[in-house]
Order: C-alpha cells, then structure tokens, then sequence
C-alpha cells in the first residue's frame, strides 16, 4: 500500500490543472498561451505519477493495488479507488495519450484555447477515475461525467454538423447509460453495496443476473461501440477537433470493453455464458460489416471510424470467449488499437490542418511532398491491418486463437475480417500517398513538423515494441486475467454442477 | 403561562404573521418609500423563523390541540421552504426597482403566503390543511398579477385564481367525504378508520390528491403551470416554481402516510399514474418551447414526477429521495432563475432561449454556472441533480417499480434533449448582444447554487443523512 494517495493524485491532478487555467486572468493572446502549456505540464506531470504506478505495482499478485477507501455517500457505498492488471493499462494508456493530444491542439485550436484546455482536463479526470474507481456508484459517476466535456468538445470546436453529432453522441451514450444506472441499484439492493470487489464475489440470483447483464449490455455496448448500436461514432468522429477523436478512439471507447471485463464477465458468469453467442454474432457482423462499410467511405476520418466498430469486434469477442488468451488479447487488442487508432486520426489531421479537408479524393501523391509522413503513415496503416511485428497483430492473433478454442465458426468468420481491413487500409494509403501528385493545391503542402514529430515518435516506438516484445502489455494483466478466467469457469462449473444434482 | 408554552411549535408561523401585519402598518403609513427596507426586513424574519426552526427539539411535538405539529420532517421540510423564500426576496431587489412596481405589498404577500407553507407543512388535520393553503394561495394569485400593467400578468393571476379555485373546492369536497366516512379530521384518527373506510373514502381520497396533484402541477392538473410562469414577473416565477412546490409535496406525503398508510395500495397506483404522466409530459412538451419560462414550467412539471416516484415508492428510502430530491431542486430553479432574471438589456426582459445565444462569449461564467445547473437538471453525473435522481429511482427499484423506474430513466433522456439545446445555445451559437451586468444579489446566487450542484458529489453526507433523519419522523 502506497504511503500516499497516489491514484487519487493521478485521478484529479488534470482538475486542479483545470481550475488553475479557469483562474487565468489576462489578455486572450497570453491566456492562450499560459493555458497550452499548463495542459502540457499538468498532462506531464500526471503522466509521470502513473509511470510510478506501474514501476510499484506488484504483476504477481491479481488483487487490487493502491486501495484507497473513504465513507462516502453511505457506509457501503463509498469512496473506493484501486488498479489490477486490467484496468492499470488503460490508465496508462490514458495519462500517456493525453499530453500528445494537448499537443496535437497546439496549433490547430485557436479559438477559446482556455476552454479547450479545461475541457481536456476534466476529460482526463474523469477517464482516469473511471478505470480507477471500485465501487459503481463511483464508476457511473465519472463513466458519465465525461460526456459533459465532450459533447463541449465537439459541439464547440467541432466541424459543420457538430451540434448533430454532439447530441447524438451524448443523447446516445446517455441512454445506453440510464439503464445500467437501474441495475446497479438493482445489484445494490441484492448485495447491500456497490463495492465492486465484494460484488465480484457475490453469487447474483439468475434472473437479476440476466437483467443486470443486458442493462450493462445496453451503456457498454453503445459505449464500445457494437453493431448495430455504433451509428453515433462516425458522425462523432467526423465531427470532432482531431485531439477529440484521438480521445474518442483511443480512450472513451475502450471504456465499454472495460466494463465488459470489470462486471459483466465476474459479476454475471451465468447471463454472459448465455448470451455469449449473441455477443459472437453481433462481433462479426461489426467485423465483417463494417469492414465493407470502410471501404465505401470517401470522408477518412468516417473510414477510420469505421474500421474501430470492426476492431472492436475482436474485442468482444475475445472477452466473451471466456479464455484466457481471449480476455488477456483482449485487452492487448484495445491497448494496441487505442495506440493506433489515436496515431491514425493524428495523421489525418495533420494533411486536414494544411487543406482542411477529409476527402480521400483530394489527396493522392503526397509521397512526393512528405516522405516523413508518407512513412508514418505507414507504419499505423500496416498497424491497423495487422501485420505481424506491429501490436495490431499481437492483439487480433490473440483474441483469434482465444476465440477458435470455443467457437471455430466465429474465428473462422472473423478472419475474413481481417483480409477485408488490409483491402479498406491499404486502399486509404494507396489513394492518399502514392500516385502522382497532380492537385495543384497539394502542390506546396508541407512535410511533418517538428511539434508533430515529438507527437509521433512515441507512437511508433510503442506500435512496434509491442509489436515485437507485447509481454510489456501482457505480464501486466497476465495474473489479473488469469484470476479473472479461472472465477468465471469456476462459477459456472459450480452451476453445472447445481444443475446435475 | 403553559397556555403559551404550548404554542411553541408554532412559533415561526407566529412570527411571520406578526411580521407581516407590522409591514402592512409600516407600509400603510411610509407608502412606497419602505419598499427596499422592508425587502430586507422580510429577508431578517425569514431567517430568524429558519433559526427558531432549526433550534426547535426534532421528536414530535404538537399545539393548537394536535392540529399542528413539528417532527424532523417538517423542520427539514420548512427551512427548505424558507430558503426558497428568502431567496426569492434577495433576488427581487431590481424587479422592484421599475416604475409602478414599488409596492410594499410584495414583500408582505410573500410572508404571508410563506406563513402558509409552514402551516401547512407542520398541519396534521384536515382543517389546518385547507388554512395552510388558502393562505398559500390566496397570497399566490396575487403576485400572480403583481406587474399589474401587463396584460400577460393579470391574465396569469386570474387564471390561476379561477383554476385554483376549482382546485380547491375538489380538495374540500374529498375532504368533506373523508370526514364523511370517517368521523374525524384528524390524520391520526383516519389512519385508524381508513382500512374500513369503503369506496366513500377512496372517492374522497382521489378528490383530495386532484386538489394537491394542482398545487404540484403534476399531470393531468398542471395546465395552468406554462401559462402562470410565463405571466408572472420572473422573481415571481422563481417563487411559484421553489418554496410553494416544497410545501405541496410536503403535505402530499404528510397525508399519504399519515392518514392513508393503511390503504398504500390505494393511493400507491394513483401517484404512479401521476408520476408517469408528469415526466413524460415534462420532458416532451418542453421540447417544443423557445420561451424559457414556459420550458421551466414544463421542467418543474417533470421534477415533480420525478419526485412523485419517491412518494410512491411508499418508504422511508422513497420520502429520504423525495427530501434530498426536493432540496436540490429548490437550489437548481434558485440558480436559474437568477440567470433567467438576469436576461435583460437596457432594463428590458427577454425571455426567449434564443437570447441566450453565445452567452458562453459575452459572460462565460454566467453561461459556466447556468450549464452546470442544466446538466444538474437533466440528471448527469456529478451534479447534484444526479443523486436527486439517484435516491428517488434506488427507492423504486426496492420497492420494485421497475416500470415505473425504467420509464423514468427513459424521459429522463427525452428531457436531457432541451437541456442540452439551451447549452448548446450558450456554448456553440455566434454570440447576442452582452445583457446588462448581473446584480450582486443575483450574482451571488448563481455562484452559491453553481458551486452547490457542482461539489455536492465531494460532500454529500450531511444533507442526505439530515433527510434520512426528517423520513423517519413521518413513521
């Protein structure tokens, strides 16, 4: 146990980051300024508090580390915080994206930078809580927190159909939500608490476990998103500043896979080996479906969007295969697809900053004109696809072998999947970087930055170490997951054998 | 001497009426002058009654034969009263200020038709039940029409008067045949008889709600609500949609489970049905509005079904929601309203949502507070409106009105649609021309309230054990 309350520091270190550049006072230019670099510090900062996390958290142990508990709204619902192997990669993944992004806003947001800075903020606490928090009472409260900042991001730094995309995007997700707000009132009147590792070990009654596992179907599943409930995704995507989608893909998204491994799978074994095969099917339909919905899109930022649905579909499929290899390259999958998917949307809006346009046809050639980019780009496209020595690959081999032990149809299904994703990227690549630049308006486009540089180098260092060495990820959640599995068979070996006596 | 002793539970209502005879006389000889003084007079009573409330020993102590009484319960529920009409004085101040609106009668009113809510709150038989809110009432319909120049004014105070007065006369008329089938007017004495009171009670028991659903402005009794608010000076609208609302849900429970614990089925269906209407009603009518007093009425409308299914839940945890509910309702329509006074240019009001637009530019703290209090409104976490939420619907579900919670969850989200619009109005649209700076008296109370919603989530205990405590003493 740490001396000091370091995932609490870690959770709320970007709002008092906030309330500081609230307080600012001055000319715009100069508050502008301040406010940047504030951000920057403060993600910096925070950053560096979790890395200390990681270098104390013990990888043998499955148990929650850096408890913190304080009375809050009563004495079973209380102030609860702590990491395990599943939820300390997403922290990282979260304080790690988060001063990329800031700096990704550097130049692009020139209006209301004060705001903007705040927003992302805030954001950041309320992700950070969100993969932090152990009672569920505190987990709805940060889960749905995080709407408020962004449907501002969207709505106020947005594109032309932003306040469209910023209502569907709350009004959506706020709906999925409600309805797990119900069970988990429900879960709380059954267990007398909504302490999550005292309801891991709960044995729900049947029927409460088939409900409380749709209504939590129902906000993950939006969250994630699932086919058929992702419409709202690529209409927030498109929409969003390039820092907001990076957020978006990278993070909020993986809060639904999070919450399927956190409660679905520990808290209902029974409800998540019954509606395994619903969840099976709707991962295919997004992985082949919107595979060919990708590669119809003319808008990059709509294709990229796209192609998350379908790798969000290994995901799920992973976690509800129930293995071992499924759950842990589950999370491999989300961790890896959070980088990528993050770096992806950066590319984009580095060539949408220069022609403020997001049309594939616009481009063609810029091999010519941004060799460094065309090589970024590069590598994240290879990424998405999977190709073997990038972390794409670690994460959708995993979750395909985790899969092919319980279900071989669906693996099977799911590796088309994974050819249709090298059609639609490689597409993308082709049309955008190589041909002859013929555009005149391309003509004097300029190659990669050094403020973008410092943005991308981090991301193709990790897209290839976990590429190459992916234990970094996996012994992490390794004996998390592995605790988590061995419960799931156990319970449902105990109902197995309820039911032959 | 024992005579007076006994009267000391009733004590604040004594004062405020004593008060506000006082002001008349002050009034009837100083003229419009003693306006402003005596808004704060009227403040100083209000808080000294809130001080002698809180003093007051919290078991059960009766006076005037057992017609009034104070527990917890109402102690909770009368200093929540207060606060609504004290705030409502404070943020008066430059409505009073216009030409032909310096009456000295305003304060008075609100004394007295405060007099009334504590009345009615502490009333534990049927006879100080009707005093309580005619006098309520009566002092209602008449700032109704204070801005007496206005056509919309008038007509707003006339109409409700006329509605109220229907109101009124089914609310006597159930309680003509409650005491019909049951031989008294005591609370205590019908929930002995009430189990075996036949369909003449259930009649006089459905009359009676009819009565307290109008004063609520729950569905299907709520037409007159968008009209009246619309109508009535802003201030006055701020008073309508806070304190009287406090005092109807008060009595609403007092009489549901002080005089009818016996027939909970009876009763129980009807405020479902009630609680059901008002939220979707709520949050489906307001989408269409653009003036934002009306939108509030239909917002308050939907609150009230929202705090109707603690009522219903018909538990302890059911009436600890509705407190908790109540309180931060009250401190979310004092926050925006404030903003809403605040709409002014050249000391002429506007009220359409549109003139909102880009405030986020022109006052980013105003617009910073009014989106914290709107997202408090329609529910999100971590505002104050989220756990108000959240103690009523946990009440639902272990009653097991799963029905009713689902559907309540669901209009929630319909409701967050409107919400979302006045933000996205003040956040994402080119800004108006900048309002006249805010007054110190409202400024004050958007910052307290704003702060209120904001952090209630740091430190909710106090407030949520206080309503526990108040549930209690109704049992």
């Amino acid at each position: 146990m740490a001396s000091w309350p370091i995932l609490s520091v870690t959770t709320f270190l970007p709002l008092l980051g906030a309330l500081f550049i609230m307080a600012m006072r001055g000319e715009d230019a100069s508050i502008a300024r301040n406010a940047r670099w504030v951000a920057l510090w403060t993600t910096l900062i925070t950053l560096a508090i979790s890395l200390i996390l990681v270098w104390r958290f013990d990888v043998g142990s499955p148990e929650f580390q850096f408890i913190e508990k304080k009375p809050w709204l009563a004495s079973t619902i209380s102030y609860h915080m702590g990491v395990d192997g599943i939820s300390l990669p997403f922290v990282i993944l979260t304080t790690a994206l988060m001063p990329l992004c800031i700096l990704a806003s550097w130049r692009p947001i020139q209006q209301r930078v004060k705001e903007y800075m705040v927003s992302f903020l805030v954001l950041e606490t309320l992700m950070v809580g969100t993969f932090t928090a152990l009672d569920l009472t505190l987990f709805y409260l940060f889960f749905e927190g995080g709407l408020i900042p962004m449907f501002l991001i969207i709505g106020v730094w947005g594109g032309p159909r932003r306040v469209y995309a910023s209502f569907k995007f709350f009004l959506y997700t706020f709906l999925g939500s409600v309805l797990m707000l119900l069970a988990i009132m429900a879960l709380y009147w059954d267990a007398g608490t909504t302490d999550i590792p005292t309801l891991m070990h709960h044995a729900f009654p049947r029927s409460l476990q088939t409900w409380a596992w749709l209504a939590f179907f129902a906000s993950f599943a939006v969250k994630l998103p699932m086919w058929p409930v992702h419409t709202w995704l690529p209409d927030a995507h498109v929409e969003a500043p390039t820092a907001g989608s990076v957020i978006l893909a990278a993070i909020l998204l993986k809060m639904g896979g999070y919450g399927f491994l956190r409660f679905s799978l520990p808290m209902f074994p029974f409800a998540s080996q019954e509606f395994a095969p619903l969840i099976f099917t709707l991962s295919v339909v997004a992985i082949i479906y919107t595979a060919l919905v990708a590669l119809v899109q003319d808008d990059m930022k709509k294709l990229i969007a796209y192609s998350s649905v379908a790798h969000m579909g290994f995901v799920t499929m992973g976690i509800f295969a129930g293995t071992i290899q499924g759950v842990g390259g589950g999370i491999f999958q989300m961790v890896s697809h959070g980088i990528i998917s993050g770096a992806l949307f950066l590319c984009v809006g580095v060539v949408y900053d220069r022609m403020h346009t997001r049309e594939i046809a616009a481009y063609g050639g810029l091999v010519d004109r941004m060799p460094l980019y065309a090589a970024v780009f590069m590598v994240f496209t290879l990424a998405n696809v999977g190709l073997p020595g990038t972390s794409g690959f670690v994460g959708e081999f995993l979750t395909l072998i985790g899969t092919f032990r319980v279900n071989i149809p669906v693996a099977t299904l799911a590796t088309v999947g994974v050819i249709l994703s090298a059609a639609y990227a490689l597409w993308l690549y082709r049309k955008v970087i190589f041909g002859r630049l013929t555009k005149p308006s391309l003509a004097g486009i300029l190659d990669l930055e050094r403020r973008e540089i410092v943005v991308f180098v981090p991301l193709v260092v990790l897209t290839i170490l976990f590429g190459v060495y992916p234990k970094t990820v996996l012994d992490v959640s390794q004996a998390s997951v592995a605790a988590l599995v061995e419960n799931y068979h156990q319970a449902l070996a105990a109902k197995t054998a309820a039911l032959a006596e | 001497m024992n005579e007076i002793f006994e009267l000391y539970p009733a004590l604040p209502e004594l004062l405020l009426a004593g008060g506000a005879m006082a002001m008349l006389m002050i009034g009837a000889y100083k003229g419009d002058r003693a306006t402003a003084p005596m808004l704060r007079y009227a403040v100083a009573l209000l808080v000294l009654a809130g001080v002698i409330i809180a003093g007051m020993p919290g078991d059960r102590t009766a006076a005037f034969g057992g017609s009034l009484v104070i527990d917890n319960f109402a102690k909770f529920l009368k200093i929540l009263v207060l606060i609504g009409s004290a705030g409502t004085l404070l943020m008066s101040g430059d409505f009073l200020q216009g030409p032909d609106r310096r009456k000295f009668e305003y304060p008075v009113l609100i004394l007295l038709s405060t007099t009334g809510m504590l009345m009615l709150i502490s009333a534990a038989d049927l006879i100080a039940l009707y005093l309580g809110l005619e006098l309520m009432s009566l002092a209602l319909y008449v700032v109704a029409a204070f801005d007496r120049e206005n056509l919309r004014s008038t007509e707003a105070g006339l109409k409700y008067f006329v509605l109220g007065a229907l109101s009124s006369g089914m609310l006597l008329y159930g309680s003509s045949l409650i005491y019909g089938f049951t031989g008294t007017v005591k609370f205590a004495g019908i929930a002995m008889e009430a189990a075996n009171g036949g369909i003449g009670l259930t009649i006089g028991l459905v009359l009676l709600f009819a009565g307290l659903c109008f004063k609520v402005s729950a569905v299907p009794f709520h037409m007159w609500t968008p009209d009246v608010y619309q109508g009535a000076p802003t201030p006055i609208t701020a008073f309508f949609a806070s304190a009287p609302k406090v005092a109807a849900i008060a009595v609403f429970m007092r009489v549901s489970f002080g005089a009818f614990a016996a027939i909970t089925a009876q009763w129980q269906q009807i405020i479902v049905f009630v609680a059901i209407a008002s939220m979707a009603l709520g949050s489906f009518a307001a989408i269409g509005q653009r003036n934002i007093k009306r939108l509030m009425a239909y917002s308050s409308i939907g609150h009230m079904g929202f705090a109707l299914i603690g009522l219903a839940a018909g538990t302890t945890e059911g009436i600890q929601g509705v407190l908790v509910y109540m309180a931060i309702y009250v401190a979310m329509t004092l926050g925006t309203f404030a903003c809403i006074i605040a709409m002014r240019r050249n000391h002429k009001a506007f009220e359409d949502i549109t003139d909102l637009s880009g405030l986020a530019r022109t006052n980013p703290v105003e617009a910073f507070f009014l989106a914290m209090l709107l997202f408090s409104m329609a529910g999100v976490p971590p505002m104050a409106g989220f756990f108000a939420k959240f103690y009523v619907f946990l009440a639902a579900i272990k009653a097991g009105l799963f029905t009713l919670a689902v559907l309540g969850v669901l209009t929630s989200v319909v409701g967050c649609y409107y919400y979302l619009l006045i933000v996205k109005i003040m956040y994402f649209d080119d800004p108006a021309p900048a309002f006249d700076p805010m007054g110190g008296a409202l400024r004050t109370m958007l910052a307290v309230t704003g702060l209120f919603v904001i952090l209630f989530f740091v430190y909710p205990g106090p407030l949520v054990e206080a309503a526990g405590v108040a549930a209690k003493s109704l049992f």
